[in-house]
């Protein structure tokens, strides 16, 4: 188990490698700077900045400077907000987490139960309705759900705001909207998992020996229907903390997606760079958190 | 046993795909699917092209946001142009992102996870490996930075085409712009498709037909192409029909960014996004475009679902 | 899971709220706490008044420091005393002598004196330090040359201070209007002590601005910086006329989406906001009139000709694009914002009278297209460049709609994004281009100096000689009115030549409270806010 780990910690740090590369590279070919502003300015003042964060040398020479910046625990600082990138990712951070947490708890809490019951209820109305709502789910944008929480949900609640992240009645309708899609995701796949498991010959013959079939479902079948959900859940919850961009800035929350996209609009290399090394750290360990549930729960798996 | 079955001829033998069509049509939900989006199809691609519908680009500022009317039946949006015209031409646009992106990722996918599940071994290891590593990447973001750079490029081609044929302006324009939107989604969502058709390839390996066909000697290609692959069509017919959606979905995602199909030309990512800001005050231009778009994709996804239900038999009801 | 179980206590209490009180609106504690909540749209890009360069952080950095004057809250053109208080000028206005007030302060107690004035002013101007908008003190004699580095001596500069309190200044120029200058936040004063302790002068990206370092002079002082979050300045006790202060503080909310603005705003969490979307114009006006502000501000919304490219290079072309852009049907039914069809470039003001150069002309400018040899089948097509920003799209389609409609020209819209964009624009590689200008300062050079030949806001390559002779005679000219004429002529012979096609000029349209007190109507929108007071309104 733990060489495991060890590999796959490895593994993970060619992985943060690999996405740091592309996106050093990709961001520097597209065109435009990280200076260009609406009231432009004089071209030694350009070159002035330019030199200060090294965009005058070539990618390569930038590449090795800013691995030589890495190592040192630095991650530089943002051309465009003329702050340390750790400082706005550090400012930014938690109510990211927040977020991410709220909202995978609603999406496990909603979707794995109602795809259990749709499983055991196969092909009846529950299980028909419940995967209406989450097909609904997964095919309404959430720049459309958003302000609709925000401006009929929101204004008819007292305590709920329809934006801000000031106390924590402002997670709910948030975390309620990212929740709400992968709920329907991990819907749809607990389902799927939950039937396959459903339909294996270990299933009849527990039934066949007279066990309850309430001890069937939780002993046996829900340990290995939700192989494929647990599977979902690790790189989900990475998504979530990182890709809540349109949450955001609807919600005015001040969490880490908005980087992501701004960054790249903006040409902020940096800080792009710095969110994109942070995004390939929590994958690597959302995925190694969730290949050890999976090995907790299917002993067959153990690598 | 079904009325069907006792009255058909003994002789006739059932094909894999009759016997698929059969489990679909009791599919009810999949058939109302398949009827709607057949639907939208004739809507979004056939009607158009006969000039009853109006012209989604043809502004009128003294009449913007009118409700429906007799020349406008969905009514206008706020620059004035019809509504109708603006759902169905953007369908047009909307729906050929995510099937061509589709398709370029089944391409890809396709191709490399066959070579991946039959080639084995290390060669398999290694390839599968990277599909790993970039299963890492945020999807979003490389998205955007290689739609950006791409779109330079296909902007420049855009202007060379129009220069040489003027007349097909607006054609030109509205579908080469939409090559990045290809090539960015397709290139960075085939690693799915990838992992399934290496997993159908593993199972067929090992299927007798394969052994005669490389104990008869014939090449490896020829065994991928004309034995493995056909057999494979279903789990990529599902695959594609399950994520046409989620490219629509993506394309409106990017719409809404700013990043995605241009101005003047409509999709549904763009109604939808505009639409979304016209909530409190005309929310019409918002609540139209919302439904098309959601029972298209739903459609789309019971669909799929119940072709994978049709298609695999150890999924069946009974 | 623990946080299932927080989830359902919140749930749970919300159910009770549900139940039981109404809950206030979130903005009357703050009111009553007198703290003023600002939309303030996107978060700045730093709070060094010498390194920023936009509006958005200039709304912050007003609360924060304070110039050498201060600008009346309700009243164009009166200069209150802020630092200075009391100065003169000599007959041509360019010997200028400022007095500080001996019990100026620094908000940790320091003394404030010019000894920070010329600290402040070489900081701006060194050559090392970059500032991007070090050009708004050219006018001092020697600036520019060394801020490009032509004169490594400081003392060349025009800045001098006989004594602690005592500031001249020596401009190339007759500036009459300098006192506007030294409102603006490049003419602030910077704390010497605190720089220095932090990092060389020319130093950049040291953290001095840091809630726990910052120190300034004005009304408010830096409380907390949440980056992306909020913004809060609270008063400043060492400040030299608190007693007129009637606010406790200011939060400062980055909200980039205007939709989710006017909905805080409705939703009862902001006293003001940013801006506001054309359709929540409309919205507002109808259903909540009392809170909604239109207010001429001070900028020109403008199409850029690229004068270079050969299908532009007749004038008669460009004239005929001008002609036929219907402003007021665009203010109308677009932009909804009370805006003004512009004719020239500089917004016109009582004293200084805009030149009547384009008019809505469709037939006039038919006639000029086909004198330009566009006639029969010969066709014009361009490219206009736009952005996907706020309402740019709707703009550069109605554009397009109307020179087909009238001209029969082929428009091809280049929407790109706002960096590529603004990096095509100073290339030089587009047609025609979308764009606009806010002023700096209320005088009309503001609006005329970018066309200078090489410019950098400039970006037509447009140039012309006997323009940078009639603004170098201007600024050599004693008297503001015939200063005043002369401008009028340059820009007249400018718009004669026709490098853009003036559209609108500005109005800014927001939200305001009514609670909000001492807040009147600006040209640019620089509320001072040591006059501005909140009052609970009575049920």
């Amino acid at each position: 188990m733990l060489r495991t780990v060890i590999s796959r910690l490895l593994q993970g740090i060619i992985v943060v490698f690999c996405l740091l590369l592309v996106t050093f590279m990709l961001v520097r070919l597209m065109p435009g700077d990280p200076f260009s502003g609406e009231k432009a300015h004089a071209a030694h003042i350009i070159e002035k900045n330019k030199e200060r964060f090294h965009l005058d040398k070539s990618n390569s020479e930038q590449f090795v400077v800013y691995l030589g910046l890495l190592a040192r625990g630095n991650l530089g600082d943002s051309p465009v907000k003329e702050q340390p990138v750790s400082k706005i990712i550090r400012h930014s951070f938690p109510a990211s987490l927040i977020l991410g947490i709220a909202g995978i708890s609603i999406a496990i809490l909603i979707g794995i139960p109602a795809g259990i019951l749709s499983a055991l209820r196969k092909n009846s109305y529950i299980d028909y309705s419940t995967m209406v709502v989450a097909m609904a789910g997964i095919s309404i944008p959430s720049f459309v759900v958003a302000p609709l929480l925000a401006g009929h949900v929101a204004t008819r609640i007292p305590f709920l705001k329809v934006a801000g992240w000031g106390d924590p009645f402002d997670w709910v309708l948030p975390a309620l909207t990212l929740g709400l899609a992968t709920a329907a995701y991990l819907a749809r796949i607990t389902r799927g998992g939950m039937l396959e498991v459903l339909n294996q010959d270990y299933i009849r013959t527990a039934h066949a020996k007279g066990v309850r079939p309430a001890v069937v479902v939780t002993k046996h079948a829900i340990r290995g229907g939700i192989i494929p959900a647990v599977a979902y859940i690790g790189p989900a919850f990475a998504m979530l903390i990182t890709g809540s961009f349109i949450i955001e800035t609807i919600f005015q929350v001040p969490g880490m997606g908005q980087h992501f996209v701004n960054a790249t609009k903006d040409r902020d290399y940096f800080l792009l760079q710095g969110v994109v090394i942070l995004f390939g750290v929590l994958i690597v360990f959302a995925n190694l958190v969730a290949d050890i549930v999976l090995a907790m729960l299917n002993p067959r798996i153990r690598a | 046993m079904s009325k069907e079955t006792q009255q058909q001829p003994i002789s006739k033998g059932h094909s894999l795909w009759s016997d698929a069509w059969l489990r679909l049509k009791k599919n009810k939900m999949a058939m109302a699917s398949l009827v709607v989006l057949i639907i939208v199809g004739v809507l979004c691609f056939i009607v158009p092209a006969f000039s009853i519908i109006a012209d989604p680009n043809t502004q009128d500022l003294n009449n913007t946001f009118l409700s429906p009317n007799s020349s406008n039946w969905l009514g206008t949006d706020q620059s004035g142009r019809d509504l109708l015209a603006r759902l169905l031409y953007g369908g047009q646009i909307s729906l050929l992102v995510g099937i061509v992106a589709t398709t370029v990722s089944v391409i890809i996918g396709l191709v490399y996870g066959a070579i991946a599940g039959y080639a084995g071994g290390k060669t398999d290891s290694l390839m599968m490996r990277i599909v790993d590593i970039l299963y890492g990447l945020p999807f979003l973001v490389l998205v955007i930075l290689f739609s950006l750079l791409i779109s330079e490029h296909a902007k420049e081609l855009t202007d060379n085409l129009v220069t040489r044929w003027p007349e097909q302006e607006v054609f030109i324009k509205k579908f080469v712009n939409l090559v990045p939107l290809f090539i960015a989604i397709g290139a960075l969502g085939w690693l799915t498709m990838a992992r399934v058709a290496r997993a159908q390839v593993l199972t067929l390996k090992k299927q007798e037909f394969v052994e005669a066909a490389v104990s008869l000697g014939l090449s490896h290609r020829r065994i991928l192409l004309r034995h493995i692959m056909p057999n494979m069509l279903g789990p990529i017919i599902v695959y594609a029909t399950l994520t046409v959606p989620g490219f629509v979905l993506t394309e409106a995602t990017l719409s809404f960014l700013g990043l995605g199909v241009e101005s003047p030309n409509s999709s549904w990512g763009i109604l939808l996004s505009e639409g979304a800001n016209y909530m409190e005050t005309y929310p019409r231009l918002l609540v139209i475009p919302s439904i098309t778009f959601c029972m298209t994709l739903l459609a789309l996804n019971f669909l799929g679902d119940g072709l994978r239900d049709a298609l695999d038999p150890k999924a069946a009801k009974d | 899971m623990r946080n299932a179980h927080l989830i359902h206590l919140l749930l749970g209490i919300g159910a009770l709220a549900l139940v039981g009180c109404e809950g206030e609106p979130p903005i009357d504690s703050y009111t009553a706490k007198k703290i003023l909540v600002l939309g303030n749209s996107t978060e700045p890009q730093g709070l060094d008044p010498q390194i920023v360069t936009g509006v958005i952080e200039s709304n912050i950095i007003r609360a924060l420091f304070e110039g050498l004057c201060v600008e009346h809250p309700s009243k164009q053109g009166v200069h209150l005393p802020g630092v200075a208080e009391t100065w003169q000028a000599n007959d041509d206005f360019t010997e200028w002598t400022f007095h500080l007030r001996r019990d100026g302060k620094w908000s940790d107690g320091t003394p404030l004196t010019t000894e920070d004035f010329l600290f402040s002013y070489q900081r701006i101007l060194h050559p090392d330090f970059g500032a991007d908008y070090a050009s708004m003190l050219y006018y001092i004699q020697g600036a520019e040359a060394y801020n490009k580095g032509e004169a490594t001596d400081f003392s060349t500069v025009g800045v001098s201070a006989p004594d602690a309190y005592t500031l001249k200044i020596s401009l190339k120029a007759s500036i009459p209007f300098l006192p506007d200058l030294t409102k603006h936040y490049t003419w602030y004063p910077v704390p010497k002590h605190i720089i220095l302790k932090h990092g060389a002068m020319e130093q950049r990206n040291t953290p001095w601005t840091e809630p726990e370092n910052l120190v300034s002079n004005g009304a408010f002082v830096l409380k907390e910086w949440r980056l992306n979050d909020y913004i809060y300045a609270e008063k400043n006790p060492y400040y030299w006329d608190k007693h007129t202060v009637k606010l406790k503080g200011i939060r400062f909310l980055p909200i980039s989406n205007q939709y989710t603005e006017a909905r805080m705003f409705f939703n009862q969490q902001l006293h003001a906001t940013y801006g506001l979307a054309p359709e929540m114009i409309e919205y507002a006006a109808g259903k909540y009139n009392e809170y909604l502000r239109q207010e001429t501000y001070l900028g020109t919304n403008f199409i850029r000709f690229n004068v270079t490219d050969p299908a532009l290079k007749d004038l008669r072309v460009r004239q005929a694009l001008a002609l036929s852009i219907d402003s007021q049907a665009i203010i109308t039914h677009i932009l909804k914002g009370g805006q003004k069809p512009a004719y020239g470039m500089v917004p016109p003001t009582e004293d200084y009278r805009t030149p009547q150069a384009v008019t809505f002309d469709p037939d006039r400018a038919k006639q000029l297209l086909e004198e330009a040899g566009y006639t029969g089948n010969k066709k014009l097509r361009v490219t206009l460049l736009s952005t996907d920003r706020e309402v740019s799209k709707r703009l550069s389609e109605a554009y397009q709609d109307m020179w087909k409609k009238h001209l029969g020209v082929e428009v091809s819209i280049e929407q790109r994004e706002w960096k590529t964009y603004l990096s095509r624009m100073s290339g030089l590689d587009y047609q025609l281009a979308l764009g606009g200008w806010i002023g700096d300062y209320p005088d009309p050079t503001t609006f005329l100096d970018m066309w200078k030949t090489g410019d950098g806001n400039n970006r037509t390559g447009w140039s012309n000689q006997d323009y940078e002779l009639l603004l170098a005679k201007a600024e050599q000219t004693k008297d503001p009115n015939q200063r005043l004429r002369i401008l009028e002529q340059a820009e007249a012979l400018f718009l004669s030549e026709m490098p853009i096609i003036p559209v609108y000029w500005y109005t800014t349209n927001y939200l305001l409270h009514t609670a909000v007190k001492g807040w009147h109507p600006l040209l640019l929108n620089n509320h001072p806010y040591k006059f501005v007071d909140l009052e609970l309104l009575q049920n």
